[in-house]
């Protein structure tokens, strides 16, 4: 094939197919084992210096905070982030010094609520390099890539673009059509962490509403990490097996946390925490309002239990729960403040 | 003068954005919408002429009856009552095969081919100012039949000669340069709404023309308002006034507590 253009952009977490394949051979089990962690636990096992993450959900949807929250704890340092449709996640990652390096599809924004006034200054500042760019299918199609193991997937979209130029992706002659196509490589993330409704403990998982890139992600990634709403029993699983989003042999934690995904929205189950978003999005425009962020809802409680009864306890979880059924009115407190 | 019923209080801007939107839809056809003023309008073509019309999100919400605006694209909400709430790859594959009438984006810097700058400001390696990036924009354009884009603040320093980025594909450099880079032969922006007017793009050059005049603006005040000189049709056409009706659905049904919609 004739190489047309090659992407500027920094090629991560991409390996030769056949050392994808020996890996998974030597390192993911197939046997059913009790995966069960603990949030410290399994952070602790499994992300590590450098390592190059990916967060499951999208934006402010299904995302496992309960991990972001621990990897700010343990303080670790130089990741590389899968910024694909990362929005909270990566807001609080950036801010809290966890992020060397992003490849970004989006980032830095929080939707409709405005942009990141902490992670933004970052990048401006230059203490954390955006190293490649990339559209949401694009980084999607990565994941997908993988998944199958093959070292890339042809695509018609960034064509003529500077997302593209900055890119990792490689436009060639297609073959068959003899037009241009864009080839987007394979990424092997060394660690993802994904949120779901429910899983057994060997990591069978369902997952209601959309799945997002979360079954591609979830099949491409070294080690992955589930966080769930509820560890059922594995006869649930093999009553509906149709309903396995994400089979065992993929999963190497699997972490029981309740509301494991508030501030964010677990769809049918708890709506976004507006209060929480707006209270981040106003103390993260300085360096103090960050820190003492941290302190109070990190450093400053023991566990995600202590955190959730910090952020409003029961009644705050109910009030969610009604939101997410439309039947409380939707606000917007960080309306005010942007 | 900015728009007249503006002035007169009738309706903000941002109403009026999302009606004029909203008339660009059609019923029995699909429209890819991003955040905010493409959903308002969206919502409102399903709640007037468009009823049919199949909304769909890139995260795997599918033709949704929308009960209130969304604040994410990826929310419960973009799938409420849907047909299908499916995943990413399964919406952006089904674009890319040409399932996509209409896509529909924000922009925050436009140059005359109506090419989108959404991710920095300035130099890509020391950014200014470093904004969100692509997100699903890029393949939006790349993928659907016709864009539409909503940039609420037309002026000198977003309408420029070229963008600092070229995140998202207009007509890139001109005629046939889309067919060159290996875009899809149907695809490509179709109109751009500002606070002044709507335009579309002249078919020989690909270079954006005033399509209809917003009620009380000047053709000068459209030129004041860009670095590059926008073409003028021969006959001037007016954008039409959103009704009392119009104004009804968006203020207490699609987005009572102003999110989109603004003071």
């Amino acid at each position: 094939m004739k190489v047309l253009q090659k992407g500027k952009g920094k090629l991560i977490g991409w390996h030769d197919p056949d050392d994808a394949r020996a890996w998974v051979a030597a390192e993911k089990s197939r046997q059913l084992i009790d995966k069960r962690l603990t949030v410290s636990e399994a952070v602790d096992r499994y992300i590590h210096e450098g390592d190059i993450i990916a967060s499951g959900g999208f934006g402010h949807v299904r995302v496992s905070m309960a991990i972001i929250y621990e990897i700010i704890r343990q303080q670790k340092r130089n990741l590389v982030m899968a910024a694909k449709t990362a929005v909270h996640d990566c807001d609080l990652l950036v801010a809290a010094g966890c992020i060397r390096d992003l490849e970004v599809a989006y980032a830095f924004g929080h939707e409709l609520r405005g942009l990141s006034p902490a992670s933004r200054k970052i990048i401006e500042d230059g203490e954390c390099k955006v190293i490649a760019e990339i559209s949401n299918a694009g980084y999607q199609w990565r994941f997908l890539a993988g998944m199958m193991g093959v070292p890339f997937i042809p695509t018609r979209t960034m064509l003529g673009t500077d997302t593209l130029a900055q890119s990792s992706a490689i436009v060639v002659e297609d073959p068959f059509s003899g037009k241009p196509i864009t080839l987007v490589p394979a990424i092997y993330p060394d660690v993802a962490f994904i949120h779901v409704h429910r899983c057994d403990r060997y990591g069978n998982a369902q997952i209601d509403g959309t799945m997002i890139e979360d079954f591609e992600l979830s099949r491409c990634a070294r080690k992955l990490i589930l966080t769930t709403e509820e560890v059922v029993d594995d006869a649930v699983i093999r009553e509906k097996p149709w309903m396995t989003m994400i089979p065992f042999f993929l999963v190497d934690a699997v972490v029981e946390v309740p509301y494991g995904s508030h501030p964010c929205e677990m769809p049918a189950m708890y709506d976004f925490d507006e209060d929480h978003i707006a209270e981040w999005l106003r103390v993260s425009r300085t360096q103090e309002g960050i820190a003492s962020y941290f302190d109070e809802y990190i450093f400053g409680v023991d566990d995600f239990e202590a955190y959730l009864e910090r952020c409003g306890g029961a009644e705050k979880l109910e009030y969610l729960k009604r939101r997410e059924n439309l039947q409380e009115p939707k606000r917007a407190p960080w309306r005010n403040g942007r | 003068m900015p728009i007249q019923g503006v002035t007169d209080g009738k309706y903000n801007l941002r109403e009026f954005l999302a009606f004029m939107g909203a008339g660009l839809l059609e019923d029995g056809k699909s429209v890819f919408v991003g955040t905010g003023l493409p959903i308002l309008a969206s919502m409102l073509a399903q709640r007037t002429h468009a009823p049919g019309v199949l909304i769909l999100f890139e995260a795997g919400g599918m033709g949704p009856r929308l009960p209130e605006l969304p604040t994410s694209v990826g929310e419960a909400r973009t799938y409420h009552q849907g047909v299908a709430a499916s995943s990413m790859h399964d919406l952006m594959a089904l674009s890319q095969a040409g399932y996509v009438d209409y896509g529909f984006l924000g922009g925050a810097q436009m140059d005359k081919y109506g090419n989108i700058n959404t991710t920095v400001i300035g130099d890509h390696a020391h950014p200014d100012v470093r904004l969100p990036g692509s997100g699903g924009a890029n393949d939006v354009a790349s993928f659907s039949h016709r864009l539409i884009t909503i940039m609420a603040k037309q002026s000198k320093r977003t309408f420029v000669e070229r963008v600092d980025f070229l995140t998202t594909s207009g007509y890139l450099d001109g005629p046939g340069a889309r067919e060159r880079a290996g875009l899809a032969a149907s695809s490509g922006p179709y109109r751009v709404i500002t606070q002044l007017a709507m335009y579309d793009f002249d078919e020989e050059t690909k270079c954006l023309r005033l399509f209809s005049l917003h009620p009380g603006v000047t053709v000068e005040e459209v030129q004041e308002n860009s670095s590059f000189e926008v073409l003028i049709p021969e006959e001037l056409r007016f954008s039409p006034e959103p009704t009392e009706e119009h104004l009804r659905l968006l203020r207490e049904e699609i987005d009572p507590a102003r999110i989109a919609l603004g003071r």
